[in-house]
């Protein structure tokens, strides 16, 4: 039995759709990273879940149950974003207040040893410093012994090493047996902690495999160099997106950026094909720039059948023509 | 498997645990209750106090400071404990109790008790000006009626309260209940004796809640007896106010939008 399961899964918030038909399983014991940009439906797949909203359509089931009903969240941790604990209220107290819903909740001591917060048992919450916040509200899925824990950007804000305790923290409570589902926005959380990576965007899943493969999908290289304007840059071997260029200079040259999943190959190819190019650049793309090419893949796979295969090296003679004349 | 054996906990451990956090919560800022307290108070000091016809006569005077403990307790009710869930909405640990294994009820339960213990607290004032400026007086059998009516008054007022709270931001649920709470009290007798209403006002005013808890509160106070049909017009206020409530919770999705 899946520990999570979403059925073509529809939800909207007025014109916004926030999720798109998404089907999802995540069996017993995986630790699976939700990546994607802000927006991309992340938070709104977690509270469904989680049984704070109702899909507009589709099947949410949580163990097996309705989320809905508080008996299917007994297995189940959440954490709440980092500015929502009560003030008033000490740390030892909050910890006290989520565990009394569980059956076999953990000791406070041991709750709080684990994310090293034992000190703090008697602050109120308002006096906490961010990180502290953070790390508690993060031990408070942990708190009732879930064995499934949903974590919305857990290290948001931390500094690298508080980032660090966290996520050992997580590995462990992994390795004794939980299922682990979290969101981040950070290529570097998802790589440090996932085995499977599930790629969100625009209500979507744009990609769910293992952390080895998301990562060569994603993995591109940002090439931003000045040609001339009738140069064709797409198809070209390793050329994974060729964005709009602007102009440069007034010989009619553009500067165009090109994501690529193989710059050596896209290099070389500039070279041999003797292309007139000036002032390349190249660094690694940036995660939005990797989703980017994801929801080209995705969305525009039916006409420009070179984008939807990068890495190919089949470059595809007849259809950039009609790209130049635009 | 275990999941399938697996149950919530009882209800009422889980109502008395948010109780709980509820009070200590209200308690260390308690300006919130307080500023509730003031205002029956100083009615009772400078309206009731002075008319010497009314302060010195035991029955008059017991009666007024019924009238007011009803207003003190539905004011307390329904601003602290119904515009209070609207922002407690409002801020993000409200989304992360609701994913905790606890339903409508234990949650909606909690703040119900923890509203009566408040309600307690908000005639504290009013008795002690009764009995040290007036002449209310009041027998051993009389106030323990009094103390089992208080639960009575306020949990309609509670739940109506949640039912606003969990339905309308916390700026619309304000505007609502002061709304609700002036001209319910008004026409419920709570500033003036229902003696005073022409006819029509009074026939209407045995339907509404607020006069069905004041004369219920009077009754427990003097032996004066309540119209016949007031407890059946508070219970089925206090079913429809808990219903309401109930569907109130279960749409409520939290204000934030992701």
């Amino acid at each position: 039995m899946s520990v999570v399961s979403l059925t073509h899964v529809t939800r909207t918030f007025g014109p916004v759709v926030a999720l798109d038909d998404v089907s999802l399983d995540v069996d017993q014991g995986e630790l699976v990273g939700l990546l994607g940009p802000n927006g991309a439906g992340k938070t709104t797949l977690l509270s469904l879940v989680s049984g704070l909203r109702r899909p507009d359509s589709g099947d949410v089931r949580l163990f097996g149950g309705d989320p809905r009903s508080a008996a299917s969240r007994i297995g189940l941790g959440t954490t709440p974003q980092d500015t929502g604990l009560p003030p008033t209220l000490t740390v030892g107290e909050v910890v006290d207040l989520v565990g009394r819903h569980y059956p076999a909740p953990m000791p406070t001591s041991e709750v709080l040893a684990r994310f090293g917060l034992e000190d703090l048992v008697r602050r109120q919450t308002g006096g906490l410093s961010g990180g502290q916040r953070r790390r508690l509200a993060v031990a408070l899925a942990l708190v009732g012994r879930p064995r499934l824990v949903l974590l919305d950007e857990p290290t948001t804000g931390l500094d690298v090493e508080a980032r660090h305790v966290l996520w050992q923290a997580l590995r462990e409570y992994h390795a004794d047996g939980a299922t682990v589902v979290l969101t981040s926005h950070y290529l570097e959380e998802i790589e440090a902690l996932a085995d499977r990576v599930v790629v969100v965007g625009g209500g979507r899943v744009l990609a769910d495999d293992s952390l080895a493969a998301v990562l060569g999908l994603v993995g591109l290289r940002r090439v931003v160099l000045t040609v001339p304007a009738s140069v064709v840059l797409d198809g070209l071997p390793g050329a994974a997106v060729v964005q709009d260029g602007v102009a440069a200079g007034d010989g009619g040259d553009v500067r165009r950026t090109v994501l690529a999943s193989d710059a050596d190959a896209f290099v070389r190819a500039l070279v041999r094909q003797d292309v007139p190019f000036r002032d390349l650049e190249m660094r690694g793309a940036s995660l939005e720039e990797a989703f980017l090419t994801l929801t080209t893949r995705d969305g525009e796979a039916a006409d420009r059948d070179v984008v939807a295969h990068p890495g190919t090296d089949q470059p595809a003679s007849d259809e950039p023509a009609e790209e130049v004349a635009r | 498997m275990t999941t399938l054996t697996a149950r919530p906990r009882p209800f009422w451990t889980l109502a008395v645990v948010h109780a709980r956090f509820q009070f200590v919560e209200t308690i260390r800022i308690p300006i919130a209750v307080l500023g509730n307290l003031l205002f029956p108070a100083l009615a009772l000091l400078f309206f009731v106090v002075p008319q010497r016809s009314v302060a010195d006569d035991p029955v008059l005077a017991t009666a007024a400071v019924a009238q007011l403990g009803t207003f003190a307790v539905m004011s307390t009710c329904l601003f602290s404990f119904g515009v209070g869930v609207s922002e407690d909405r409002a801020l993000p640990f409200d989304p992360f109790l609701r994913t905790l294994p606890a339903g409508a009820g234990p949650r909606l339960a909690g703040r119900v008790i923890n509203g009566v213990v408040w309600s307690f607290f908000a005639l504290v004032p009013l008795v002690l000006i009764g009995w040290l400026l007036t002449a209310a007086t009041i027998t051993v059998p009389r106030a323990l009626a009094a103390v089992v009516m208080v639960p009575v008054v306020a949990v309609p007022f509670l739940l109506l309260g949640l039912a606003i709270g969990y339905r309308l931001t916390s700026k619309a649920a304000i505007a609502v209940v002061q709304a609700t709470l002036f001209p319910l009290a008004f026409a419920g007798g709570l500033f003036l004796p229902p003696e005073m209403f022409p006819g029509w006002l009074d026939a209407i005013s045995k339907l509404l809640p607020s006069r069905a808890a004041r004369d219920l509160a009077v009754q427990a106070v003097t032996g004066d007896p309540a119209y016949a049909g007031a407890l059946v017009v508070i219970l089925a206020w206090t079913a429809l106010f808990a219903a309401l409530a109930v569907l109130a919770y279960r749409r409520d999705e939290g204000r934030r939008f992701h």
